[in-house]
């Protein structure tokens, strides 16, 4: 390979790549700017606003109103006897995590050609900041799911918290390992073909629909059960059912079903960072 | 010394026109060829890049099999016409792109500065955007830290640093972001033309910290600029890039010396017929010439002869106007040497549609030799509003004088020929 074995190259820049070099020494290596990154989004959101930090409560506050008042008042659906506010804001609390990653990961690449233009960096850091700088944002709309937990149980509702909150960690970090994998085999794409940002927005509303959001996958067994399998091989199905189940005692996942999600979120990540990592190289090129 | 840079057989091409319509075919036919271990089919079609010449197919090789060393400690200046290839280098360098074939093998850290201030964010402070900035260029924090108050005396901003640096005025905005580049701890820096940017004083001192990298911390540099008095000053080799192709590497004052007999191409004399001269609906230029206005011939043009200068030009205005005629003379490393006009010599003239002859003539002795370029050309109207404007019309040499009274063929001596200065030298001086 090297014809002077003496000489010690730190940088090699070749057309091809391997396949499995997944970089994560490089990116642990820009570790600081990662934490900056995360720092900027947070300081940028509030930076001239009024409310600050606030917006992060109103949104899903007026979302889970307004469910309550379509899906749970006009529509009727069931809430598996939980507190209708509550129910919904579980799911939202989850889902807005997970799409908030999938959405902004996606668009890595063009919101960033500028920048990636002119410097390199491991650019694996950028949608890894990205679900930091959600974490924050997720972390804050929990408190405000905490506080509401406390409104229901001091006003006398019954739900029951369980051993499985344990599991809370996991699926937090199944969330993010899908928001960005799918995110970032996304945002490769639409580097050469745009059509797929348009897709990607509608898309992930689709995707909320099939999710056990706004419905418990209860209903749905009940009611559509040759329909049930579209709503159950979701990964992120098993992953709201089980944070349901942890936080309100009710919810249907099994070990079986965690286990599936687990196993499609990994595949789905790597298949994701070596997509990324390829397009990485060129992409400046095409964008 | 070590090379630190090693460049094999580098070559990058690009594909021209639209990206988007019909690529998914194409990249079909592109992986399937990989597939079975052929060379990719649209890649084999490419061309050498000339711009200029409209070419049959839509791959260009940016770069085009290149090949050489940096040692450690140089100061590589490149060089290079539009188009030649230069920011596809740096890129391939700094890693922004990968390159279509070939190697880079690079010993050490390498930070690029291909454009000020990257990632700077507007709503953040100048302090935020130190730290932003430098972990952007590959700084660890404890570094940037250490650096800190160097960064900051450097720049000059200090009252402002905890400002948001959207309420910067552009001037400080550039300070501060080139004194974070300056202070990055790396063994190789790359730079493009980032010094076209602040005021004068600010650039010298960029220029200065510059060349206490390359001369006086040992570091690499590879600087591309088309100011060639800026390369000749602070790199010790020159690089040129011709249409993607390595025109030259070695001395920097061969490789600007070569640069500029081989580019910058001399014409004395232009002439245009009416349907094809250049210029718009106020006027149009017929022809331009340069002589000698001892002998009236166009050739051995030099110091001890001047030159003067004839323009034929159609002036179309249907008004009548106070025009005058300007011209910007620059030296082969695009300094300024004068700004001639009509409007400092001449009573006001009024013109309306006429063909004028406007010759001016540029007395004996006082350029030295060399390559000259009437940069610019104007037609101005109202001693002040630009009609019309030709750029780079003719270029020509002042031959040296075959010796002088010295008896020494000497290097140029500046632009400036002016030998009759006057001296005065006191000896036994006591402040």
């Amino acid at each position: 390979m090297n014809t002077h074995p003496d000489e010690e190259w730190d940088i090699e820049l070749t057309p091809d790549s391997s396949w499995c070099d997944l970089k994560i020494r490089e990116v642990w290596s820009y570790r600081d700017l990662l934490l900056l990154l995360v720092r900027r989004d947070f300081v940028s959101f509030y930076k001239q606003t009024l409310l600050g930090p606030l917006w992060f409560f109103i949104q899903p506050l007026f979302t889970t109103i307004i469910y309550t008042f379509v899906f749970g008042g006009l529509a009727d659906i069931s809430t598996d006897g939980l507190p209708q506010p509550l129910f919904y804001m579980a799911g939202i609390t989850a889902w807005n995590y997970f799409s908030d990653c999938l959405l902004k990961t996606s668009s890595v690449f063009t919101a960033n050609a500028g920048l990636f233009g002119k410097v390199y960096f491991p650019r694996l850091i950028v949608p890894l900041s990205i679900v930091v700088s959600n974490l924050i944002r997720f972390g804050i709309q929990m408190l405000l799911f905490f506080v509401m937990m406390g409104y229901f149980a001091y006003s006398g509702h019954t739900f029951s918290p369980n051993l499985y909150l344990l599991l809370f960690p996991l699926l937090l970090l199944l969330m993010a390992m899908l928001g960005l994998g799918l995110g970032m085999i996304i945002s490769a794409m639409t580097t050469k073909y745009r059509d797929l940002s348009f897709l990607i927005s509608f898309g992930v509303q689709l995707m909320m629909y099939l999710t056990t959001v706004v419905y418990p996958l209860s209903t749905v067994k009940a009611k559509y059960p040759q329909y049930q399998w579209l709503v159950e091989y979701n990964p992120m199905t098993s992953i709201i059912e089980a944070f349901r189940y942890g936080f309100l005692g009710e919810g249907t996942f099994t070990v079986t079903s965690l286990l599936i999600t687990s196993v499609s979120t990994i595949i789905i990540l790597l298949l994701g960072i070596i997509i990324f990592n390829r397009v990485e190289r060129n992409f400046i090129d095409t964008v | 010394m070590s090379t630190v840079i090693k460049i094999e057989n580098l070559s990058k091409a690009y594909q021209l026109g639209n990206i988007g319509t019909g690529t998914i075919s194409r990249d079909l036919e592109r992986s399937w060829a990989k597939l079975r271990g052929k060379e990719d089919p649209f890649l084999k079609i490419g061309e050498v890049n000339n711009r200029a010449i409209k070419g049959t197919s839509d791959v260009v090789w940016s770069l085009n099999d290149i090949s050489f060393n940096v040692e450690q400690g140089d100061a590589l200046g490149i060089i290079g016409r539009n188009g030649a290839g230069k920011s596809t280098l740096l890129k391939l360098l700094s890693r922004v792109t990968a390159p279509t074939a070939g190697k880079v093998k690079i010993k050490g850290r390498i930070a690029s500065l291909l454009e000020v201030g990257t990632g700077f964010h507007p709503e953040l402070t100048g302090r935020e955007n130190i730290y932003l900035n430098g972990a952007i260029l590959g700084m660890r924090k404890t570094e940037i830290t250490r650096r800190f108050d160097e960064i900051v005396d450097f720049s000059g901003v200090e009252r402002y640093i905890d400002t948001p640096v959207k309420r910067y005025s552009s001037g400080m905005y550039v300070r501060l972001a080139f004194a974070v580049a300056a202070h990055l701890e790396c063994e190789i820096m790359i730079i493009d033309e980032v010094l076209a940017v602040g005021d004068a004083e600010f650039q010298k001192k960029c220029l200065g910290k510059m060349g206490d990298i390359s001369k006086g911390e040992g570091r690499t540099v590879l600087f591309v600029s088309h100011n060639m008095g800026a390369v000749q000053n602070l790199c010790n080799k020159g690089l040129i890039l011709d249409r993607g192709n390595l025109g030259f590497i070695g001395n920097i004052n061969l490789a600007v010396n070569n640069y500029i007999t081989k580019h910058l191409t001399q014409s004395v004399a232009k002439q245009w017929e009416v349907e094809n001269a250049p210029g718009n609906s106020y006027a149009k230029l017929r022809s331009a010439k340069v002589y000698n206005p001892i002998n009236d011939t166009d050739d051995n043009i030099d110091i001890a002869s001047g030159f003067a200068v004839e323009f034929i030009i159609n002036i179309l205005t249907e008004q009548l106007n106070q025009l005058d005629i300007t011209y910007h003379l620059v030296d082969e490393l695009g300094v300024l040497v004068k700004v001639a006009s009509t409007a400092f010599s001449m009573e006001p003239l009024y013109l309306k549609e006429s063909v004028i002859k406007v010759e001016s003539t540029f007395p004996a002795n006082i350029l030295n030799q060399g390559i000259y370029t009437l940069s610019r050309v104007l037609v101005v109207k109202d001693r002040g509003h630009i009609l019309t404007e030709w750029n780079d019309v003719l270029s020509f040499e002042i031959h040296p004088l075959q010796s002088n009274y010295l008896g020494w063929q000497s290097e140029k001596e500046g632009v400036l020929k002016l030998s009759d200065l006057s001296w005065k030298i006191t000896t036994d001086y006591v402040d």
